[in-house]
């Protein structure tokens, strides 16, 4: 039986060290999966190797893996933002890495990882700071730049609806990463507002067909004052 | 004279958009020109985190945190809108599915180089988002900026000295004393307000300027 259903979510971080990379969906507050994001945090996995678009802001969703030094490294297009000053100390101080890229490029790294893509060439920052050090070749008389693809351990995604099979579909902008990070990440964890009924999301409206997904979770609000419990624990 | 405002650039930028037009307004400055796009023509927005036919700010009632622009502020959706993941949205923008894209500038040079992005080479958190994907896709970019800096400091320059966003992108320049035609590596100046004379003009930027046959008279459309 194909099921992906799942109450426990330690269950579905367990066998996952220290260092392991982990992607996460979302732009802006869009399509951003908390409710697994607090379970990541919960489950004391440190060292992360982060994927993520933006870096957050306060002190509750990603913001809280900063404050509590979980992340070795931070790979995004775009840093600044409320957690800018976070962001700031941790990469002077010389607690994290972060590498910047274009966001399409991301975002085809990615998708190129979920394809089978191992590299592709991009008109995307050639003669700029980022192209630097980096292979590039003409096509058609213009220069392109070569990235490479990204795969990750994890990939925590948010949807609208799902059913058992791990078929998706999210609603206006939310769908953002999240069927890329989908299919990039070698064990797939969605959250999902509501689970159907197989049949349920008609075939032409799935956003994310099932077999990418490994572990399916209904929804549960996240109090404000829980992601300090790392703070009591640390 | 009196150099135009945030908006009155805004205005008269939006009369070079042509109807049928896909559009991508860059987060800050360029997010004004949709409030004056001209009546009568069918543009379409984009926004990048997914989405073509972006309509304005709702109302507070009926705010959606789906439903966001790049700059992650509040959107609605024209009829006929679509969405898309940000691979797909990515490849309307790299695959040059998009007429024009509006951007802010720190620095353009004749060559159509733009800065944009960082004013140092080795800033501690480099911030590129969407620029280098719409600078190097869109098939044409039209930048919009003061023309000099809060200091009098050159902002149409010989060379780009901050890092680059794209090399050779810059179509058009709109700024509050003139618009500029970037193409063959110059500048040629079509529209100036009135009361500046060319030398004047000419001190305020760091490249030699040409002037059009006919330069127009850059009025301020936002205040009517």
């Amino acid at each position: 039986m194909l099921d992906r259903r799942c109450n426990d979510l330690a269950e579905a971080f367990a066998g996952i060290g220290d260092g392991a990379r982990v992607m996460v969906a979302g732009f802006g507050e869009a399509g951003r999966p908390n409710m697994l994001i607090k379970a990541l945090l919960d489950s004391g996995i440190k060292d992360l190797d982060l994927i993520s678009n933006n870096a957050g802001d306060g002190e509750t969703g990603l913001a809280a893996l900063f404050r509590a030094g979980r992340v070795r490294k931070l790979t995004c297009s775009f840093p600044r933002g409320a957690m800018q000053d976070v962001m700031l100390d941790l990469v002077t101080r010389g607690e994290m890495e972060l590498e910047v890229m274009p966001q399409g490029t991301l975002a085809e790294r990615i998708r190129a990882g979920g394809c089978g893509i191992p590299a592709f060439y991009t008109p995307t920052s050639f003669g700029t700071l980022v192209a630097e050090g980096k292979e590039t070749r003409e096509f058609d008389g213009r220069g392109h730049v070569l990235e490479t693809a990204l795969k990750a351990e994890i990939g925590l995604v948010k949807a609208h609806k799902a059913d058992r099979f791990g078929n998706l579909t999210f609603e206006n902008l939310a769908r953002n990463f999240n069927p890329l990070i989908a299919a990039a990440a070698t064990r797939t964890i969605v959250e999902a507002d509501e689970i159907v009924e197989l049949g349920d999301i008609d075939p032409h409206n799935v956003h994310s067909p099932g077999v990418f997904t490994n572990y399916v979770f209904t929804t549960q609000p996240v109090s404000e004052e829980s992601w300090q419990d790392w703070r009591k624990s640390a | 004279m009196t150099p135009l405002t945030r908006d009155g650039i805004a205005a008269r930028l939006a009369q070079d958009i042509e109807d049928g037009w896909h559009v991508n307004l860059g987060i800050g400055m360029p997010e004004l020109v949709a409030n004056y796009l001209p009546e009568g023509r069918e543009i379409l927005l984009h926004s990048e985190n997914g989405i073509l036919g972006m309509g304005p700010y709702p109302e507070e009632k009926d705010i959606d945190w789906t439903l966001i622009n790049a700059g992650k502020k509040p959107i609605t959706t024209v009829r006929g809108a679509s969405f898309f993941d940000h691979a797909w949205s990515f490849g309307i923008v790299r695959g040059g599915h998009l007429e024009l894209c509006v951007l802010g500038g720190y620095q353009v040079a004749p060559n159509g180089d733009l800065a944009n992005w960082a004013r140092r080479a080795d800033d501690p958190l480099p911030s590129i988002g969407g620029a280098m994907d719409l600078a190097a896709g869109a098939q044409r970019i039209y930048v919009m900026m003061t023309h000099t800096d809060k200091n009098g400091g050159l902002k149409v320059v010989d060379k780009c000295s901050y890092p680059l966003t794209g090399a050779g992108v810059v179509r058009r320049l709109f700024t509050d004393l003139c618009v500029i035609d970037v193409a063959d590596g110059q500048f040629t100046v079509t529209d100036m307000i009135a009361g500046l004379s060319r030398d004047e003009l000419q001190a305020r930027t760091g490249a030699p300027l040409r002037f059009a046959d006919k330069v127009a008279t850059l009025g301020n459309l936002a205040a009517a």
